[in-house]
């Protein structure tokens, strides 16, 4: 019997057992929730008595009855456009003046990257309000060097701004990400284009961030469906508002469902958020199929 | 053309300059943050100087005593227990899941590994409340179940596929050797990709330890006894539960619950880089 034929007998039925957890976990707590999600989204339910079918009712009245509703997915939109584009423009140029043989990078990386490995944390959200009190740090710093000071958290102006900046200040785990796909741009490529003449735009613009493309691509969808989300700094930070300024998607929902336990109505919301992310992610890919540069030709 | 390239990689010492400062102002919230837990609750405020007029220790002590029946032990216990447990039955699950996909061709898998990548996108807000809904029947809330059950099924399903793609990178050959030499399914898997995949794994558990100690969402959701409390919920509670914040207090207990974090980087730095360059995890 020779080793080929033995190899052959290697059952691959036991692939199903090895990824049983995963099946489990796929139908209990991923499929099931969808499709609940979506049936009590169409009824009134509040988790004690069984849910209530009631037809289109949360949805009519979310779309036409509820003034909070627009205002939060507005909040949402600026909340997402700002941060997404913003973190991801700033890690992707502070990784660009970085990628060269730098002393010491490894060091540099580090400092940039802490912030992101806390700043998910209730810790650090609580050190935000702090130190954009009134009173805070922020408005004494500019006191100190004669600048205007502002309310921050306490003007519907300026509270979201202030949210988003807590997220810009992020930016590490993309800018390593980035850093990293930078360094695997193949060298011979700009020694052709040294060659050829080419100025550093040129070079930029036709070698660098093509061969990044589908990296950039990869954190533009994830932190978009993460940013239409969240809520944890809004509700920590500033709890919704003032004015409800802060009062993203994500709040609502969370408030609707677990503070007046309205969950059917709740659902509805989060199928709201689901058909942003999926319009949003949809755009994207039509938009990749143009930008984003794939070594095997788009064909995966 | 050397003389060209090397000019290209060199770096001036304004860029040198610019890059420390710019990263000396990303960590001056921290810095401010340690030393104003030292501070009074007045210095705090209205004052640009970074040191207190002297150290204390106070903030900490009197932080740490939450009341008369709580300290903050308990909460630091919770934090760990939940997370660590959380951690181990997520690695243990994802590796071996990944080792079912990576090396078994069974009836349905293209199917299966194109819904593993399309879960990676389903967004957590939809499936929160029939989830939690479920978890509510089968009494499990307020206990720190829910949060092991997703790490034992998988449902974060970004470190299997980080995985799967981790073993597709080792040679087919090595456990299809030991595969002949008598070696069970499980046992190969044991014995022979369980040791290669010991950085994966490692940053795997790096991340699974972050995002679980750091969340919020989810413990806010589930847990509702204060014995049972995270760190989070525990530091959310002491902004509400005084008309007047004792902002001292607050950011020594705050700094504390960071620190593990930051401690955790630093040993185990190479990890996290390279689980971030190599596979595209979000911070």
């Amino acid at each position: 019997m020779t080793p080929k034929k033995k190899k052959i007998k290697r059952k691959q039925w036991i692939g199903l057992v090895f990824i049983a957890p995963w099946l489990i976990g796929l139908i209990g707590l991923q499929v099931y929730p969808f499709v609940a999600s979506l049936f009590y989204s169409f009824t009134e339910y509040n988790i004690m008595s069984s849910p209530k079918w009631i037809g289109l009712a949360n949805y009519v009245k979310l779309f036409t009855a509820d003034n909070e509703f627009w205002y939060s997915v507005k909040v949402t939109l600026i909340y997402t456009i700002f941060t997404v584009p913003g973190k991801l423009t700033v890690a992707l140029i502070v990784a660009l003046v970085m990628n060269k043989n730098m002393k010491g990078i490894n060091f540099i990386r580090t400092i940039y990257y802490i912030p992101s490995l806390i700043g998910g944390s209730i810790g650090i959200a609580i050190l935000w309000k702090l130190m954009f009190q009134e009173e805070g740090i922020i408005n004494s710093l500019l006191k100190a060097i004669h600048l205007p000071t502002l309310h921050w958290l306490g003007d519907p102006k300026t509270a979201l701004p202030t949210i988003i900046l807590l997220q810009l200040w992020t930016f590490g785990s993309s800018f390593v990400m980035f850093l990293a796909a930078l360094k695997n741009v193949p060298a011979d490529l700009y020694e052709a284009a040294d060659i050829d003449g080419a100025s550093s735009w040129k070079k930029f613009v036709k070698i660098t961030l093509p061969q990044i493309s589908s990296i950039i691509f990869f954190n533009i969808i994830m932190q978009t469906i993460t940013a239409l989300q969240s809520f944890t700094s809004s509700l920590v930070i500033t709890n919704g508002g003032p004015l409800k300024s802060t009062y993203v998607l994500g709040m609502k929902l969370y408030t609707e469902a677990f503070s007046f336990y309205k969950m059917g109505y709740a659902c509805a919301i989060s199928w709201v958020i689901f058909i942003m992310i999926m319009i949003v992610t949809m755009i994207l890919f039509r938009f990749s199929s143009m930008m984003v540069y794939y070594e095997d030709g788009n064909d995966f | 053309m050397r003389k060209k390239l090397k000019k290209r990689n060199s770096v001036s010492w304004v860029t040198y300059t610019v890059v420390l400062l710019i990263g000396l102002a990303m960590l001056y919230p921290i810095i401010w943050m340690f030393f104003a837990t030292f501070k009074s609750n007045a210095e705090i405020f209205g004052s640009v100087k970074l040191l207190p007029s002297s150290f204390s220790f106070q903030s900490y002590i009197d932080g740490w005593h939450v009341n008369s029946k709580i300290t903050y032990t308990t909460f630091f216990k919770n934090s760990f227990v939940m997370t660590i447990i959380t951690t181990l039955f997520t690695v243990l699950s994802s590796a071996i899941v990944a080792y079912g996909f990576a090396r078994y061709q069974f009836p349905g898998k293209k199917i299966l590994f194109g819904i593993l990548i399309a879960t990676l996108m389903l967004p957590g807000a939809v499936v929160m409340i029939p989830r939690y809904a479920m978890f509510n029947k089968l009494g499990l809330v307020d206990t720190y179940w829910p949060f092991y059950l997703q790490g034992l099924l998988s449902v974060n399903s970004f470190f299997v596929f980080m995985l799967i793609q981790f073993i597709r990178g080792l040679p087919r050959e090595l456990d299809e050797s030991a595969y002949l030499d008598g070696c069970s399914d499980l046992k190969v898997f044991v014995k022979i990709l369980v040791p290669l995949m010991k950085p994966a794994l490692f940053s795997a558990g790096l991340f699974q330890f972050m995002w679980t100690y750091n969340d919020y969402t989810n413990v806010l959701i589930y847990i509702n006894s204060v014995k049972k409390y995270t760190l989070s919920l525990a530091l959310r509670l002491s902004l509400d539960a005084e008309s007047v914040v004792q902002w001292n207090k607050v950011m020594a207990m705050s700094f504390l619950s960071i620190l593990p974090l930051i401690i955790l980087f630093f040993a185990a730095q190479k990890y996290f880089v390279e689980g971030i360059a190599t596979s595209g995890l979000k911070g």
